[in-house]
């Protein structure tokens, strides 16, 4: 998705994830999309710049659909999208 | 009018917050001008850092236990009733027995607790050690297991994040003293693309794990187990087989919470800075209860009921609340049976582990032995 389709999405929900260390931003999105039912987006706001990067692959790995990425100031919007049961 | 702090739950953010808010306005409740209540659904206090020593025989259940009532301060009423319903436009909280508590401040700190029936197999094949029943089975497995394949896997979220590097390093010395380590095969698994959420500590595991022989698989988030053919399956698709594995099961909040349509899996909406509940004016919210993204851990609970005693004191003398909670958390890190290392962190400062010394490990010790001070509000 481009940026400008990224910035109209409502996600279902939001996890800010920004300043918080432990347990960090790509387990925080593994919880929420675990718990939302298929079709949720999940917009996740990290400060971590490997979440960028970290986010995508494990999507990959476990089927689920990325939608993009937006990068802020000091900080990244990345959306997902739950497309199937796990 | 009086004013009345309703507190939902006994655990070490509900007792720290009754404790700390009675000796600060002591001279309120004696004239009887602010009334402090807490709900709890058991009479015991239990300190639950102490399973992770219960599992390898290090402490009994009776040096892990107090009277809620006996930690209590006496200025604070203790209602030993589950709440089972928390109505927020009528500010008022239902108890199983009947009663209906109306409070002009509500404090959740109902915590969390494992639910292994949330991943398929998982109860039935695992073993964990978060809750006293459990530990006490992973304990017997333990002392009769002669050799064979371990895994450790980690469900989301749960409560301790260190607990589970602690028990990895705790179970190689055990099995070395006992002269089992060369039989037993280790594997430490973890949801991510590392050794733990905190990077700083997982470099420190990436380092220290080898010399242990702890055999790792990363971004391993389980989806189901066999407990017939004796194997765990990841979301990733791996599949591992163990003789025994231990698992720290994935953990939702009270049933109440749920009920009451306050949080999904039983986790409040919180805002970070002034922990009150979104969207909320009147209710707090500390702990495992909330749903930050930050370490569900006692001594969380602990400096988020530092803020929250200030703000509900500020609130009823003089409608202000002017206190902010910056993220601060400490945990000590059990490196082996003999050495520790801690961590402590913010919002705005990571962690750095320190060099393991026996003498954190003692300190460690120590603060298992004078704990109760924490609830008591004296340390």
């Amino acid at each position: 998705m481009t940026e400008e389709e990224l910035k109209q999405i409502k996600p279902t929900v939001t996890v800010d994830a920004r300043g918080t260390y432990c347990p960090g931003p790509l387990m925080e999105l593994i919880k929420e999309i675990r718990q939302q039912p298929v079709g949720s987006i999940i917009e996740l706001i990290s400060g971590d710049a490997g979440s960028a990067k970290d986010v995508p692959e494990w999507l990959n790995k476990v089927k689920q659909e990325f939608l993009g990425v937006i990068p802020g100031d000091g900080f990244w919007r990345i959306f997902a999208k739950k497309v199937r049961d796990m | 009018m009086s004013k009345r702090v309703v507190i939902v739950g006994g655990g070490v953010g509900g007792t720290i917050i009754a404790n700390l808010l009675a000796k600060k306005m002591r001279s309120e409740i004696k004239k009887g001008e602010v009334t402090i209540d807490v709900v709890s659904d058991k009479p015991e206090h239990f300190y639950q850092p102490g399973l992770l020593y219960m599992l390898f025989g290090l402490k009994h259940y009776d040096e892990l236990v107090r009277d809620e009532r006996g930690l209590l301060d006496p200025m604070v009423e203790l209602h030993l009733h589950p709440a089972i319903k928390i109505d927020k436009d009528k500010n008022e909280v239902h108890l199983k027995n009947g009663v209906v508590m109306k409070y002009d401040i509500l404090v959740l700190a109902t915590g969390s607790r494992p639910v292994p029936e949330m991943i398929p197999g998982l109860k039935e094949g695992g073993n964990w050690f978060y809750e006293v029943d459990a530990c006490l089975k992973l304990r017997n497995e333990l002392m009769n297991f002669k050799g064979g394949k371990i895994v450790l896997t980690i469900g989301l979220p749960h409560k301790c994040p260190v607990a589970p590097l602690e028990v990895s390093y705790m179970l190689d010395d055990w099995f070395r003293q006992r002269g089992l380590r060369d039989k037993v095969d280790f594997t430490y698994t973890y949801p991510i693309g590392r050794l733990h959420g905190l990077e700083s500590v997982a470099h420190f595991a990436a380092k220290t794990f080898p010399k242990h022989g702890i055999n790792t698989e990363t971004l391993f988030n389980m989806k189901e187990v066999d407990p017939n053919k004796k194997t765990v399956t990841s979301l990733e698709g791996v599949t591992l087989k163990y003789d025994l594995m231990i698992t720290i099961p994935p953990h939702k909040g009270a049933q109440v919470i749920e009920d009451s349509g306050l949080g999904q899996n039983g986790f409040v909406p919180t805002d970070r800075f002034t922990l009150k509940m979104e969207g909320s004016t009147n209710i707090y919210v500390v702990g495992d209860t909330t749903n930050l993204p930050i370490s569900k851990a006692g001594s969380t609970a602990h400096f988020e009921s530092d803020v929250i005693v200030e703000n509900i004191a500020s609130e009823l003398r003089d409608g202000l609340t002017p206190f902010r909670y910056d993220g601060k958390v400490f945990c000590f890190i059990e490196t082996g049976m003999t050495k520790a290392t801690y961590i402590m962190f913010d919002y705005n400062n990571p962690p750095n582990p320190v060099t393991p010394s026996a003498l954190i490990h003692w300190f460690k010790l120590t603060y298992n032995k004078v704990y109760w001070l924490t609830p008591m509000g004296i340390l």
